[in-house]
């Protein structure tokens, strides 16, 4: 049976020459980059190295770079790290209702010591307006957390002009980008962010490996306490190889984002024009747009299908061997509707029926097509058994279904 | 403890909830970097920095000016010795 791997947000399978980059550091090159021999140094020139490779990526300075354990540390300790380290000028923090949970938990966790947190709505793309962000600010606001891209529906956000605001009221701003960089360009002066937190396998790295950029002459308070690793700001003896392999992952995504964007635009816009000739089949986030520059991920595509769940459709594609993922893990796995979608103003029965394509460099034609034949055919199946597909018919008939609902 | 007010810096290094011992570590890089007799202000919240500072100075024989204590943290003031010719 054909394998296909659309969960690309989820995680990416290792790219083979990261793997040849790591191999030397899990035997050979054993060393705690803090002893002073020579094996510590060559793991710690390998960090080192490392760390300039992912700063090129973001236009960042190796400097500005602390690895963490994860996108999701990357997060906690962006937010927990700046609300600490500001409390004494405001106590006040603005997100999106579009965030990925390390960020929204992060949030609450703040609420609980204190801290006042607005959470931003989205419109029915899941943008989020600047002039919202703007009329939120309070002299308080210290922090203004948004999302660079949502991993549930690819939404990029409009983080320059978000920025610009941050900026002229003296306001740090960070932007989880776990699910853009190494995806789509990223640059943190040209976007004028803080902070912003990137992870390595979401571009072909390994998983253990993740970083937030701090930019230069930010106080921000640790999250892990310990030893001097990471200028003293992140403790815990380094996971080398999984730092070296972010290094060579970040490299590989600079020099080959061009063309992995062309064949993925190109295999998401033939899905997207695939699925939304499903009848009841709606596209999630901004609609792909051939005349400007895009608001969405160019390897994300992701419906609503009216009147079945997502996680049965996740079942019957896994079972042709096709592997794809409803919204967020969390939403699926309580059989929620997500929030990021009912916060899109997306009605939640229709939310219920999310699915979510991510495509990936390895991803072909044939695998499209594949899907295609595939995906309308378990839509049917599971309509026929759907209690809610009762009465369905034509699209008009389903549409005034979902509004009187 | 020595406490001073106006001191003029040429170098400042802000080393703010960085961990131990960085103090020391940022210390010894910043004071490589200056010219003798140049001032280096040195700004943390540690608080072992109080006896680990003015240690220092003691051992390496740079002058110790003194400190000063805003709400959240510590700034330390230290003079590069002058070789003798």
């Amino acid at each position: 049976m054909r394998k296909c791997y659309f969960d690309h947000v989820a995680t990416n399978p290792l790219d083979n020459r990261v793997f040849d980059a790591m191999e030397p550091y899990f035997m050979e090159n054993f060393g705690n980059p803090l002893s002073l021999y020579d094996l510590g140094t060559k793991a710690k020139e390998a960090i080192e190295n490392a760390r300039a490779q992912v700063a090129a990526l973001i236009n960042s300075k190796p400097s500005e770079i602390i690895f963490t354990a994860s996108g999701a540390e990357a997060n906690n300790f962006a937010l927990r790290g700046i609300a600490l380290a500001r409390q004494n000028e405001g106590k006040h923090v603005i997100v999106t209702k579009m965030e990925h949970h390390s960020v929204l938990n992060s949030a609450r966790f703040l609420e609980k010591m204190g801290f006042v947190v607005t959470f931003l709505p989205v419109d029915k793309y899941g943008i989020v307006n600047p002039d919202t962000v703007k009329k939120s600010i309070t002299k308080e606001t210290t922090l203004i957390s948004v999302t660079y891209a949502s991993s549930e529906v690819g939404t990029i956000e409009p983080i320059k002009e978000i920025g610009k605001i941050a900026k002229e009221r003296g306001i740090i701003l960070h932007t989880d980008a776990v699910a853009a960089a190494g995806n789509i360009p990223v640059d943190v002066k040209d976007l004028g962010v803080d902070l912003l937190s990137l992870a390595a396998h979401q571009f072909y790295g390994p998983k253990g490996a993740a970083a937030l950029h701090v930019r230069e002459g930010m106080r921000i308070v640790p999250l892990i306490y310990g030893g001097i690793q990471e200028s003293g700001r992140r403790a815990g003896t380094e996971n080398v190889p999984a730092i070296v392999g972010m290094g060579q992952a970040a490299e590989l995504a600079k020099s080959e984002m061009t063309g992995r964007i062309g064949q993925a635009k190109k295999l998401r816009d033939k899905l997207i024009q695939g699925a939304s000739g499903i009848e009841n089949v709606y596209l999630t986030g901004v609609p792909p747009m051939a005349d400007k520059p895009e608001n969405r991920l160019p390897a994300h595509a992701s419906f609503t299908v009216e009147f079945i769940e997502g996680e049965a459709m996740l079942l019957l594609l896994a079972a042709k061997g096709i592997y794809a993922a409803s919204g967020s893990a969390c939403s699926s796995k309580a059989l929620k509707a997500s929030p990021v979608l009912l916060s899109m103003g997306v009605p939640s029965n229709l939310a219920q029926g999310s699915i979510v394509f991510t495509l990936g460099k390895d991803n072909t034609e044939e695998d499209m097509d594949y899907l295609l034949s595939e995906f309308p055919q378990v839509i049917k199946r599971l309509r026929e058994m759907s209690p809610y597909a009762k009465g369905w018919g034509t699209k008009g008939e389903g549409g005034e279904c979902t509004v009187r609902k | 403890m020595k406490f001073v007010e106006n001191v003029k810096a040429d170098v400042t290094t802000d080393i703010v909830y960085m961990m131990c011992p960085m103090h020391l570590l940022k210390l010894e890089e910043k004071m490589k970097d200056l010219d003798d007799g140049q001032i280096l202000e040195i700004m943390t919240d540690y608080d072992g920095a109080l006896e680990d500072i003015p240690g220092w100075c003691e051992k390496t024989g740079n002058e110790f000016l003194g400190l000063k204590e805003t709400e959240d943290f510590y700034k330390f003031y230290i003079r590069k010795k002058v070789k003798r010719k």
